[in-house]
């Protein structure tokens, strides 16, 4: 076991990995969900809009102002999708709000193709990240020790936020009865834009240590990670944080084992049929169903 | 209810995979070529028209550039060519294929309907095959300039080719890994993609001829995580990586195979010959080695190389299309040549009719800088020369290592 362990630590640790990475994305996919019942298509392209910022601000900024500027971007950035694409559609059918998100992804996409010429941007290194690290004789960045831990980090400061400030309280109202509590005397909106500011804080952190480790973005980059974030997040149950940290960090581990086992041609085929599987087993997601974790 | 909402995120997701799949819409079917656009409509007046089909997004994107900035280098010196006794401006009409089968017709179609008397491209195997039978039901000659799957001209009459194919290139790479003393190699390509899988079949037969242990794997497309890749070539023991593929990919292994630590050679076929796979050999300061076979080794011709570096680094647009270095790729030697192969087809067939062109292109002859090139009957250029290149850690370039000839 332990010499199996010792031969596969590569496959692990780039799982775990990767698996954070998805978690940061996935959490976005799925308060949006759990306050406005949107499934935010747009939110992998904002998550490759981060990785641009950070490209453009380190050609002319400092590592230090580069980093902090990424975050604030990105969080405008969402701000002002959901005040465009999402709020004047408000009381519309939900159907019209989905296809606006899919037309704000395009939108994103697009300009970043115009902007980058379709030529792969090459991210910049960031110090200490990039490192190189040996753990049990398997050698990587510094970047795969980091993510799970600040992923589990922030996690929990998310849980508490949501636990016991007020603003938290709010959104978890809103989760379990949007009028209701419209009725409590809950801005409503402000709610709203706090999930999109907190969901476009933790892809821009995300796309920080994604991009660091594989240092390419190109208009589709925020693609194939959105997905497979979407997918964890469903996995979870959708609405549920708990479970889309707990599913990307499980879709991130097999999709690194399948391609370790020597089936590298099916690693996507096996998310995306787990998806499958999961929906036909338990539609819910492994957790829910617990009306209560909803947010 | 659950269940019916469950259906509904299943739709919704496979609908958002499909549209992600083609999502590379592009910025405008012009993209960065003015002259693209207006000039629709049969050829009239003194001007001849050259379908450039080339990616200019995408995966091949940035080859794709490189190859169109040879081709415009030599419009820029030779904007005229007499046929039939005329002075024709030549203009060139771009359209991008996106570096996907699925945007090679309409693309195709656009150079057609802008009434092309012949097409040059395009970068990337699978593009060329898939519009193959669109060029020929208009009747328009395309010659290619860097696809060298056997496919795109065996059975497309219409295409031809001025460069060499993967038989020979698949073979010369494994001598080539087998000449370095090595015996166990890692092939690694694009799933689903022409020219890789195509290569690391010739690569495969050959080495294994030579009795040298193959592992194989593929990847999907839009990948950026090729860790796992890595730890299976260590692994299975790789000495050696083959890994054909595009640049945007090749950058990621090679900065990835750094950071893991895995320092065996990398080589590759004529897509890594390239200012982006330097650049990214710099980045991780050429932990690995990296060798590419390539249709033209730099240094060969001083005096047409100091020419068109000083053109690309004349226009900040040129510079950016090149990925921001002067370093010349092999594809960029091969369109310029490959321009003036059109040139010398519109000479010999004295019109500008595509049919004319079609019917004077197998006699046409030229000497290029990268090598004499005529046609055979399958409408492939003859040649028996191939550079290997590999990186130089000192000068930060890929520089002459061997001349291959077969």
């Amino acid at each position: 076991m332990i010499e199996f362990l010792h031969t596969n630590m590569a496959y692990l640790l780039n799982g775990i990995s990767v698996g954070g990475q998805y978690a940061l994305i996935a959490i976005g996919y799925t308060m949006v969900y759990g306050v406005l019942r949107l499934i935010n298509f747009a939110h992998g392209d904002v998550f490759m809009v981060a990785g641009l910022v950070m490209i453009y601000a380190t050609t002319a900024m400092p590592m230090y102002i580069s980093i902090p500027l990424v975050l604030v971007a990105t969080v405008v950035l969402g701000f002002l999708i959901e005040r465009a694409a999402y709020r004047p559609l408000r009381s519309a059918p939900r159907m019209s709000v989905m296809i606006s998100a899919i037309g704000v992804s395009y939108l994103l996409q697009n300009c970043a193709l115009y902007f980058t010429g379709g030529l792969p941007q090459v991210y910049p290194s960031i110090p200490f990240l990039s490192e190189s690290v040996t753990i049990w004789g398997a050698t990587t960045k510094m970047v795969t020790i980091v993510t799970p831990i600040l992923t589990l980090v922030l996690v929990i400061i998310l849980v508490l936020l949501l636990k016991y400030t007020k603003i938290g309280m709010a959104m978890r109202a809103v989760s379990k009865d949007f009028e209701a509590s419209q009725l409590m005397g809950i801005k409503i909106d402000m709610v709203i834009s706090a999930t999109f500011v907190i969901g476009c804080f933790l892809a821009a952190v995300g796309s920080l240590l994604y991009f660091t480790n594989y240092s390419s973005v190109i208009p589709t980059s925020g693609a194939m990670p959105g997905l497979k974030a979407f997918v964890a997040a469903v996995f979870g149950g959708i609405g549920s944080i708990p479970g889309a940290v707990i599913g990307a960090f499980i879709i991130g581990i097999c999709e690194n084992i399948i391609k370790g086992l020597g089936w590298t041609t099916f690693s996507d085929a096996f998310s995306f049929a787990l998806l499958i599987v999961i929906l036909m087993v338990k539609p819910t997601g492994i957790f829910g169903e617990k009306a209560t974790d909803k947010v | 209810m659950k269940k019916f909402l469950a259906l509904i995120l299943v739709l919704a997701m496979l609908m958002a995979f499909g549209l992600c799949g083609c999502g590379t819409a592009p910025a405008d079917n012009g993209g960065d070529t003015a002259e693209g656009g207006d000039s629709a409509g049969a050829p009239a007046g003194d001007t001849v028209y050259i379908g450039v089909y080339e990616p200019q997004s995408g995966d091949n994107g940035s080859g794709g550039k490189q190859e169109i900035l040879g081709m415009q280098y030599a419009n820029s010196l030779t904007p005229t060519v007499d046929i039939g006794g005329t002075t024709y401006n030549v203009e060139l009409v771009y359209a991008d294929n996106e570096s996907a089968n699925d945007k090679a017709v309409s693309a195709a179609n656009k150079l057609i309907s802008a009434g092309c008397s012949v097409c040059l491209g395009s970068y990337g195997s699978g593009v060329s095959m898939a519009a193959a039978d669109t060029f020929e039901a208009a009747g328009i000659p395309i010659i290619g300039v860097s696809c060298t799957n056997v496919l795109v001209t065996d059975g497309n009459e219409i295409y031809y080719r001025i460069c060499f194919t993967d038989p020979d290139q698949g073979t010369i790479d494994a001598n080539l890994v087998h000449s370095m003393g090595y015996n166990n190699v890692y092939c690694l390509a694009m799933l689903g993609e022409d020219y890789g899988q195509g290569l690391v079949n010739y690569f495969v037969a050959a080495a294994e001829d030579l009795g040298m242990t193959v592992t194989q794997d593929q990847f999907p497309e839009g990948n950026s995580d090729f860790t796992s890749y890595l730890t299976n070539a260590k692994n299975a023991g790789a000495e050696v990586i083959f890994a054909p593929c595009s640049t945007g990919y090749a950058q990621l292994i090679i900065q990835q195979a750094a950071a893991q630590g895995l320092t065996v050679p990398l080589v590759a076929g004529d897509t890594w010959d390239s200012g982006v796979i330097s650049d990214a050999c710099v980045a991780a300061n050429g932990a690995n080695e990296v060798y590419c076979s390539t249709f033209y080794a730099n240094g060969s011709n001083p005096e047409f190389e100091d020419g068109i570096r000083e053109w690309i680094n004349g226009d900040s647009t040129n510079l950016a299309n090149n990925g921001g270095t002067d370093e010349l790729a092999a594809t960029t030697v091969l369109g310029y040549d490959a321009y003036y192969v059109a040139l010398e087809a519109l000479k010999a067939a004295g019109s500008t009719d595509p049919a004319a062109v079609w019917e004077a292109l197998p006699g046409v002859t030229y000497d290029g800088v990268t090598g004499n090139i005529a046609f055979n009957d399958t409408g492939d250029a003859d040649r028996h020369q191939a550079f290997i290149k590999n990186f130089d850690a000192e000068s930060g370039t890929l520089v002459f290592y061997d001349l291959i000839e077969f």
